[in-house]
């Protein structure tokens, strides 16, 4: 089966407003997931622009941006995929 | 333990903010619209009860964002621009480090115990029969505490089969070690200064945000921009604070206008050093024991809380002093600035004539945002002048006991004792220390890992470690991000 692809930014202006902690996402994913999912670190992804950087940190999730990111959120978004892709 | 949280954010965001304005130029003209850019009119949200009480309490996060203090603010209507331009004609800082904003405290009730909907009423009631004060009496089929005897034992909430019982803390009394907040008979909490050792506990334990540092930010951005060389030194804990290696970070600090960047670790490295040789100094003359003096917060909470203590104390300087004296030695001139992940020790800065600044990562964080310097594709050149492994290890518990080993005489017994976090028990433990201590080096960090874990960090403690061990144990770091989807992290 096809993996999601989440990349999480590791810019600047994300790590500092919370990619930090978002690289101990694969802690805690659940057991079903983690197969599912191929979690990769990526240079800036140019998504917080000067208006927006308050957004970040921001993943993109399948290539979908995901703005003001958490380990909950983003288990909840990959739980979604997984079930439409089940 | 998740260290991000809303409250953190908003303070990141309104440091990032001001940090910016300062470089576009712009601070006096645009720090006036800081709480209503965080808060608009159309803010689908509020963090309180409304965006109004959201932007009041954001222009008090903006004033310690300057380095203001609220007992400054005598009259009500001097717009923050006002306290910008103060704080750009100041020297320096002066006062408490921590204060607690009223406008932002909960007030908290008092430490209790509840019992909680999913008491069941039961037939053998534990809670009632253990309690000592027999303050509890069932009404209407339920458990019900009388708040005038329960002395806040706990016992009940250990002994309830359906976990029915619950404490309701207030976060920054429990995390203070030294009992220094308290309500004194007011609504909102209160520090007393006489116990506070700022180690910053309750910063980060506050969640609702309410127990603000001053910061040094701007005096820094200033100097950067002014005559004097600015030299950055930087705590070993500083490889797991933001994306890339120690050489691309210390690159990304030359992009922000540092003239020099050097790491602590050379002064950690020397601290070790005369350190060990103070231990042997001192066990030849019969200490029954000797204390590190690296971590400000637990020096600081000798000196205030036990002072019989302070004599098994080691006199070696920290590390920070030692680097700062270093750099100034070379270049007297220089603007030395200190980047830690540590509360405590601005005040150990402030009173040591050999710095001149001091920050926390967080602080540096906002600014690197703020500059629009992407570390991780900063310059990953190898540096000039590494510093010792020993040095570098200091940061993690153990790691000055390691250092200690290291370059302790071959001969000299070394029983270490680790003290992993100050709070009231290690406090009482150390205590007994004075009586009867299980070794002769005791090595005390306030913050529960060491340094890795203070409370201006941006990276989380435990990938920090994780980094510092795989730096120490084999001098090698995880490579750079790479171009393309392949690395894992």
């Amino acid at each position: 089966m096809k993996k999601i692809i989440i990349r999480i930014c590791s810019g600047t202006t994300c790590f500092v407003m919370g990619a930090a902690e978002l690289q101990t996402l694969v802690e805690h994913l659940p057991p079903a997931l983690k197969e599912r999912v191929d979690i990769q670190l990526s240079h800036c992804l140019g998504l917080c622009n000067d208006r927006n950087f308050s957004r970040a940190p921001f993943v993109t999730i399948d290539g979908e941006p995901m703005g003001e990111a958490t380990i909950p959120g983003i288990i909840a978004r990959l739980e979604a995929l997984a079930d439409r892709n089940a | 333990m998740f260290v991000e949280n809303d409250a953190t954010r908003i303070r990141r965001e309104v440091l990032v903010r001001i940090a910016r304005a300062f470089l576009d130029g712009n601070l006096t003209n645009d720090i006036d619209r800081i709480p209503l850019e965080m808060r608009p009119r159309t803010a689908a949200a509020s963090s309180r009860c409304c965006i109004y009480k959201d932007r009041a309490v954001i222009r008090y996060r903006c004033m310690a964002a300057l380095g203001v203090g609220f007992e400054e603010e005598t009259d009500e209507l001097t717009p923050l621009s006002g306290f910008a331009q103060k704080a750009l004609e100041r020297d320096s800082l002066e006062g408490p480090v921590l204060s607690i904003l009223e406008a932002a405290c909960h007030g908290c009730v008092k430490t209790h115990y509840a019992v909680t909907d999913a008491c069941q009423g039961c037939l053998a009631r534990p809670c009632a029969v253990n309690c000592p004060k027999k303050a509890i009496s069932i009404v209407d089929g339920r458990s019900q505490i009388d708040s005038r005897s329960c002395v806040n034992c706990g016992k009940c909430q250990k002994v309830c089969p359906f976990n029915a019982i619950i404490k309701i803390p207030i976060p920054c009394e429990e995390a203070c070690p030294v009992g220094a907040i308290s309500k004194n008979g007011q609504m909102r909490s209160n520090i007393d200064f006489n116990k506070c050792i700022s180690c910053g506990k309750c910063l980060r334990a506050c969640p609702f945000g309410a127990i603000l540092e001053r910061s040094e930010m701007l005096d820094v951005l200033k100097a950067l921009r002014g005559p004097r060389p600015v030299t950055a030194i930087i705590a070993p804990a500083v490889v797991g604070q933001f994306p890339g290696t120690l050489e691309q970070i210390m690159a990304g600090l030359k992009r922000l206008g540092f003239s020099d960047v050097v790491e602590v670790a050379h002064g950690a490295d020397q601290t070790a050093r005369a350190e060990a040789e103070e231990f042997g100094h001192r066990m030849k003359q019969g200490a029954k024991f000797m204390t590190s003096s690296c971590c400000p917060a637990y020096v600081e909470a000798a000196r205030k809380h036990l002072p019989e203590l302070l004599l098994h104390v080691s006199d070696t300087p920290t590390p920070m002093h030692l680097t700062a004296a270093d750099v100034k030695r070379r270049n007297p001139d220089a603007f030395v600035t200190f980047v830690g992940p540590c509360v405590a020790k601005r005040v150990e800065g402030r009173n040591d004539p050999m710095v001149d600044a001091v920050l926390t990562f967080e602080e540096l964080g906002a600014m690197l945002v703020a500059g629009r310097i992407d570390v991780a594709t900063c310059s990953n050149e190898p540096l000039a002048n590494p510093a010792s492994s020993e040095g570098r290890g200091f940061a993690v518990q153990g790691g000055v006991t390691k250092a200690l080993l290291a370059f302790s005489a071959a001969d000299e017994v070394v029983r270490p004792v680790s003290i992993n976090g100050l709070s009231r028990v290690s406090l009482l433990q150390l205590k007994t220390f004075l009586k009867a201590c299980p070794g002769n080096f005791v090595e005390v960090m306030a913050c529960e890992g060491g340094c890795v874990a203070g409370a201006g960090v941006v990276g989380q403690a435990q990938v920090t470690a994780q980094k510092i061990r795989l730096f120490t144990e084999t001098g090698t770091q995880k490579p750079p991000i790479s171009e393309g989807p392949s690395s894992k992290p």
